[in-house]
């Protein structure tokens, strides 16, 4: 066990874990931060996604030692539902899921997206989440509500 | 979302008769005076106040052993009591799938909920709102008929002023009322007699309602199975074999000695766990503790092709004649023409995005469990049963896993945690890693679909000879679980049948023979290969022989496909409209398939398949691609149409379909569980590949809706027809036959190699 300092949406934070942990778990255990899921542990599906110095990453196959001192952002980083960031909104008006499981990975890759590209074709978004996997096949909602989200912080 | 939970013994031990209420929607709902009815079968269906309950502040909370799968289900069995009561939708919260509070309905299954589990909760509602009437005309003195209800404030008519509401009419008080209930689970008919609203009346229900659970998942405040913790829990993993069950000869625990914070390695017959401080540790622990297995009594297949010549070639324990038509033998010898083929389908994945999970804290002869179970009774009753304690001893309170389709009617996790909860006292949370569930998932089974056609001189079909040969579900209901399994629990069935729908049965021929054979999987206690219910279970692989089959006839006479089984399609008129509104809506235009052939590497192609799945209606037009270079299959467009009666909530039996739709696709080109002798092959998203974002194809929707019928499911019935669509339009474009799936590119280039 060591302490390891950590800065996770906004916050510094220090936290008491092995350092070869995988940071999913230190989020999720000792955070309580349940929007990044477990779903392969293998980088495979992307219901772990954070987003670390703007880039997103796949929480459950980083040491929380490579993410020391990081910016890291998660899904509770975005809004909640009393104040909902307008990707969330987006999603939430589109009624973008099923059973939502694989959605934190789908919300956290299309705000590094439209981060870096405001106004994404349909194909960007397509490729920008085909690493994302969804059994329940939400996929054409999600990418209505991305497009929906861009469209609103064009009108904003 | 608050998880504080007490149970109904706890507080009735204490208090007699308070209820603390979870409620899924938000926050603690109420405190709500509820009677004692718990049974070992959970509460009593005869009294009313065993289906809700009603707050000072006209709040109704439901209890409902229904539970939401993902599919937005408790947003539309919601708008069902909230319509039936003339109360808003947001004053209706539904306390779902508690085995100390709820009536035991059934597993949620099938795509039965609404039409069986709705109907339920609208007649137990009808029950309350006749009841709240008759209370409302002794304090208003008015007759019972001069009273109307909106918004839960009950007025006398051409009075308004003389109003009350159903707050200050019962608010935190029981109903006291007795209602009818007969026969048990799905099958249950609720206060049967209480007349119903007319549908032309209805404001709530036919409503697209946004999700009452989609925000909180939008945000990571939604309570999943997943994110259950209580103080003091421990984390367990669980170790298995390869494949078939095989006993544990040597378990090395020097060999997680460095591992810091195991708290212990649980053995018991052949099941084995660790049990860790932290996740990591106990993920950590399960990857180096070394477990020699004893040689399995049972070997594997050498691979598919053994599966099917087995199907073909095993007698069958249970065959199920759905049809019987006329004389199929006599009509066979005369016919000018006999067509036949057969069709394979490969064992598949439910594929949760999240492996299962649980939480179990047993303490002496009790039981508290947090699950995500379809069926919360089946599963209590099963960890009793493991446990050696009585039902009633076990308390199940559901949480919503990942998305299922069938796969949690089976919780295995739960059986894990209480297991190493016992072992080590104190709560244990269990998830399964990704190549747990990818090795141990009970499967959709293998099917091998044999049908024959007689043809007349003239080209009328006389005779249709319809044998599908598929396994049961070896780990469904009446057999152990897989825990359970590993502590010398044995099978007590062969398995449950898997289905017999699908067919041919939507069309009329002359003379007519539908057989669904079970051939027998459980051997020596044991299965090859777990099978369970997959999604419009055994249907799949039916109507992809039996609409295959059927686009075979059509061409083999060069007719257009819909004007070929619009013919014979005389069954029921609701089959035929759907057909027809499907295929106007993707701009189908006459001509037999296949295409003329035309030049190039990518050629285009359409097909068309229909399907009745418990009575639900559908058929779908696949517009697709193939590279004959590649052999890849591109599907553009789906058009799907869908007549399941009322529709109960527009929006969202859409996302039902349109999420029907994207599976079907990957279950058709690319889904197979790999296996040879040594065991399964593909234990990750790598090997078992699923459909991306690049391959979803463009989907209308053509909704049919029929007020004047009951609700019936959505759940699954459009995936049905999505694989012999996308067959067909194959065919349609290259002239090529595929009759086994999935249409992975190796098949597609074989074919067109041929």
């Amino acid at each position: 066990m060591a302490q390891i300092s950590l800065n996770v949406n906004g916050k510094a934070r220090v936290v008491d874990a092995d350092s070869s942990t995988p940071l999913l778990y230190v989020l999720r255990d000792n955070l309580g931060l349940h929007g990044p899921r477990f779903g392969c542990g293998l980088g495979q599906c992307g219901a772990c996604t954070v987003i670390m110095e703007g880039k997103s990453v796949r929480s459950c196959t980083i040491p929380t030692s490579a993410a020391q001192n990081k910016r890291i952002t998660t899904l509770e980083g975005l809004g909640n539902v009393a104040h909902p960031h307008p990707l969330q909104k987006a999603f939430i008006d589109e009624q973008a899921a099923q059973c939502g499981y694989c959605m934190n990975g789908m919300i956290m890759s299309a705000k590094v997206l439209l981060d870096k590209n405001p106004q994404p074709s349909v194909g960007e978004i397509k490729q920008s989440l085909n690493g994302n996997l969804c059994r329940c096949g939400s996929h054409l909602r999600v990418i209505r509500a991305v497009q929906r989200a861009a469209n609103s912080s064009v009108k904003a | 979302m608050e998880t504080k939970t007490i149970s109904r013994r706890d507080l009735l031990k204490s208090t007699g008769i308070l209820v603390v209420s979870f409620s899924f929607f938000g926050p603690i709902a109420e405190v709500l005076a509820q009677g004692d009815g718990l049974s070992v079968d959970g509460m009593d269906p005869t009294v009313l106040d065993s289906w809700m309950a009603i707050a000072k502040d006209g709040t109704v909370t439901v209890f409902t052993g229904k539970v939401e799968l993902g599919t937005g289900v408790v947003t539309a069995l919601a708008q069902i009591v909230a319509e039936e009561l003339d109360v808003r939708f947001d004053k209706v919260f539904m306390d779902s799938g508690d085995t100390d509070k709820a009536v035991d309905q059934g597993v949620t299954a099938a795509a039965r909920t609404i039409e069986r589990g709705g109907v339920q909760l609208r007649q137990a509602s009808a029950a309350a709102r006749q009841e709240l009437l008759k209370l409302a005309a002794a304090r208003l003195d008015s007759r019972e008929d001069m009273l109307t209800v909106t918004d839960g404030v009950v007025s006398v008519v051409g009075n308004p002023a003389r109003k009350i509401s159903y707050g200050d009419l019962l608010g935190g008080k029981r109903f006291n009322v007795k209602i009818t209930a007969t026969g048990s689970g799905w099958d249950m008919k609720v206060a049967s007699q209480v007349p119903v609203k007319d549908p032309k009346d209805y404001k709530i229900v036919g409503k697209s309602i946004p999700r009452v659970d989609l925000p909180e998942k939008f945000t990571g405040e939604f309570v999943y199975s997943q994110d259950v913790s209580v103080p003091g829990m421990l984390h367990g993993r669980v170790l298995r074999p390869a494949t078939s069950l095989s006993m544990p000869a040597d378990v090395d625990e020097s060999s997680i000695k460095n591992i810091p914070s195991v708290v212990k390695v649980v053995r018991e017959g052949g099941f084995v766990g660790v049990v860790a401080e932290t996740e990591w540790a106990a993920i950590q622990a399960a990857r180096a503790l070394k477990v020699t297995w004893s040689e399995p009594a049972l070997k594997m297949p050498s691979g598919p092709d053994e599966v099917f010549d087995y199907l073909k070639n095993t007698k069958s324990f249970k065959e199920n004649l759905v049809t019987n038509r006329g004389n199929p033998d006599a009509a066979f010898s005369q016919a000018h023409k006999v067509l036949e083929a057969t069709y394979y389908w490969p064992f598949q994945l439910h594929g949760m995005m999240g492996p299962p999970c649980a939480v179990a804290d047993v303490r002496g002869d009790r039981a508290t469990i947090w699950a995500g179970t379809q069926g919360p009774f089946r599963t209590r009753d099963a960890i009793a049963k493991m446990l050696n304690i009585p039902p009633k001893n076990v308390h199940l309170m559901y949480r919503e896993g990942s998305g299922s389709y069938g796969r949690l009617e089976c919780d295995d996790a739960a059986e894990d945690a209480a297991l190493m909860s016992r072992a080590v006292g104190k709560p244990v949370r269990v998830q399964w890693m990704r190549e747990d569930e990818h090795a141990w998932d009970p499967k959709g089974p293998a099917q091998y679909t044999t049908v024959r056609a007689g043809v007349d001189a003239r080209g009328n079909v006389i005779a249709w000879d319809f044998i599908d040969r598929s396994f049961p579900w070896t780990a469904s209901e009446g057999n152990p679980l897989l825990a359970s399994s590993q502590i010398g629990m044995k099978p007590t069935t062969p398995g449950f049948l898997n289905g017999a729908g699908g067919g041919g049965q939507i069309y009329t021929f002359e003379n007519q023979k539908v057989l669904a054979a079970n051939i027998p999987w459980v051997q020596k206690g044991d299965w090859p290969l777990r099978t369970s219910n997959l999604r419009a279970p055994g249907d799949l692989a039916r109507v992809f022989a039996s609409e295959s089959f059927v686009d075979e006839i059509a061409s083999s006479q060069g007719i257009d496909p819909v004007q070929f089984r619009l013919k014979y399609l005389t069954s029921d008129k609701r089959i035929s409209e759907v057909l027809i509104a499907t295929v106007k809506k993707a701009g189908w235009t006459d001509r037999p398939s296949p295409a003329p052939a035309a030049s190039g590497t990518k050629v285009t192609g359409r097909g068309v398949a229909a399907a009745n799945r418990a009575n639900t209606m559908t058929a779908a037009v696949a517009e697709i691609e193939v590279d004959k270079s590649s052999g890849e299959i591109t599907v553009k467009k789906i058009t799907l149409g869908h007549d399941c009666g009322l529709i109960v909530n527009p929006d969202g039996l859409k996302n039902q379909i349109e999420g029907n739709i994207i599976q079907g696709v990957s279950r058709a080109l690319m889904e197979e569980v790999q296996f040879d002798s040594t065991g399964q092959k593909n234990l990750d998203w790598g090997s078992y590949p699923v459909i991306r974002f690049e391959q979803v194809p463009e989907i209308e929707i053509v909704l049919i809706d029929r007020p004047e019928m009951q609700p019936l499911g959505g759940g699954e019935p459009s995936i049905v027809p999505i694989t012999a669509a996308i067959g067909n339009a194959i065919f349609d474009a290259t002239g090529v036959r595929l009759r086994r799936t999935p249409f992975t590119p190796q098949r597609v280039m074989a074919a067109l190699k041929a």
